[in-house]
């Protein structure tokens, strides 16, 4: 979301407007969605404001869990997005800048609702960089680490999002998401790249992701939440119709 | 009246729009006498088990939830608010309000956790014991969960369903008139609001 207003991006550029986030998460909601994700791209101190007005309206409107992101620097941020209606927060530059954050808010709100959200980029093969302030800024450590020193400091759930992949509609990043869920023991939301059924398939068994994030997908009705929840039901995954 | 306890943890918020969806009045209260004067009590919670004993004992609440607890009226806990209501927890090794006899154990350490998602409920054959609570609710329905600690109630004829995570776990009891769930129906879409549908009828 930016100015709130729901924007998908292709690889974090050029976003293409998607419409009103209430009114959008209170369809996918009909639609049978597990979980409502929203990150504030712009995340400034004006745009605060607008995002908590969303929040407390989404949180009159669904019936299912959602968790907000998007410039989270202290527990104080935290609890005003919490005490929103907001059932998870996700931190993703507040906390590789003060990995503190995320030991401060398990203490204070529990493991269940910090979600550690992980922008990552390929560097070579087998090794991803993660990114920082709206995948602007490289900061050199791997994604790998970066995860790993997370969950120990008490992140309960990684939103891990392939900068790569992001927007393409190429599938999912299977490489990257296998590789980190086969690190750390807390559920993995994959994301980014989801573009046809069989993607969804693949990043749920190949690669371990505990579920899969759409965006485009949906906002531009490519895809039903219907649809692919039948498609993954056939073949034998273990999903809520 | 439907009374939420508010004793500082716990999205009572969440738990107030889904009685607002489902067109029931209930508000939130840390007030021992509109407790005890409540039709019914929901009792939520999110976070460890320690914070909320000493939650609830600073706000003086121990006395008025087991009143009300003993007028037989509707009581319904909720994941955290579910285990405090047994003997101990393995959370801090905590004492927590031994309304309901048993300990909460924690997941074994190899099991991802928190458990974070949707997980189905298995009715146990004691299902026939609670018709009315358990009513348009498909055996196998799936609920929301985020628990790292579940319930083992010594007594387990009151296990009314259970869910399998590496293991099967007690996911409802019921015992009288205490009903506790370890998901959140707040957030469990149509099956998690036809339960709170179900229970408003009996306050």
């Amino acid at each position: 979301m930016t100015e709130g207003k729901v924007v998908k991006g292709i690889k974090f550029k050029t976003f293409r407007d998607a419409g009103d986030p209430v009114r959008l998460a209170a369809e996918y909601d009909r639609q049978g969605a597990d979980e409502l994700v929203f990150l504030d791209i712009t995340a400034s101190v004006e745009n605060r404001d607008i995002l908590l007005d969303v929040v407390r309206r989404t949180a009159c409107e669904v019936t299912i869990p959602f968790s907000v992101g998007g410039g989270i620097r202290t527990v104080e941020d935290m609890r005003l997005i919490l005490s929103s209606g907001a059932d998870k927060v996700s931190v993703n530059t507040g906390a590789f800048r003060n990995p503190h954050l995320i030991s401060d808010c398990a203490n204070e709100f529990g493991s269940q609702c910090v979600v550690l959200s992980l922008d990552a980029r390929k560097k070579d093969k087998t090794h991803w960089n993660v990114f920082i302030n709206g995948g602007r800024e490289d900061t050199n450590m791997s994604a790998i680490d970066w995860a790993k020193k997370a969950v120990s400091l008490g992140a309960g759930e990684i939103l891990l999002t392939s900068i790569d992949t992001d927007g393409t509609k190429e599938g999912f990043n299977v490489e990257l998401t296998r590789a980190v869920a086969k690190t750390v023991n807390v559920s993995i939301i994959a994301s980014g790249g989801a573009g046809k059924l069989e993607d969804f398939v693949e990043i749920l068994t190949v690669g371990r992701a505990d579920a899969a994030l759409a965006a485009s997908l949906f906002h531009f009705k490519e895809l039903t939440i219907g649809k692919v929840k039948e498609y993954l039901n056939e073949r034998n995954i273990a999903v809520r119709i | 009246m439907i009374v939420v306890v508010d004793y500082g943890l716990g999205n009572t918020g969440s738990i107030l729009n889904a009685f607002e969806k489902i067109g029931i009045t209930a508000v939130k209260s840390a007030e021992g006498n509109v407790i005890r004067n409540a039709s019914g009590i929901v009792f939520p919670g999110d976070g460890a088990a320690g914070q909320a004993m000493r939650n609830i004992e600073m706000r003086q609440l121990i006395e008025p939830i087991k009143d009300f607890i003993a007028k037989g009226k509707p009581f319904l806990g909720i994941c955290l608010g579910m285990q405090i209501l047994l003997t101990e927890s393995e959370e801090g090794n905590t004492k927590c309000l031994g309304i309901v006899k048993g300990r909460v154990r924690k997941f074994n350490s190899f099991i991802k956790t928190p458990q974070i998602g949707w997980n189905k409920i298995k009715f146990q054959k004691e299902r026939e014991k609670i018709k009315n609570l358990s009513k348009n609710i498909n055996d196998l329905s799936y609920f929301y969960f985020i628990n790292s600690y579940y319930c083992d109630p010594t007594d387990k004829t009151i296990i009314m369903a259970t869910t399998d995570h590496f293991g099967e776990f007690c996911s409802i009891f019921v015992k009288g008139n205490i009903l506790g769930v370890q998901f959140h129906p707040e957030k469990s879409a149509n099956a998690g609001f036809q339960l709170l549908k179900n229970w408003t009828k009996l306050c």
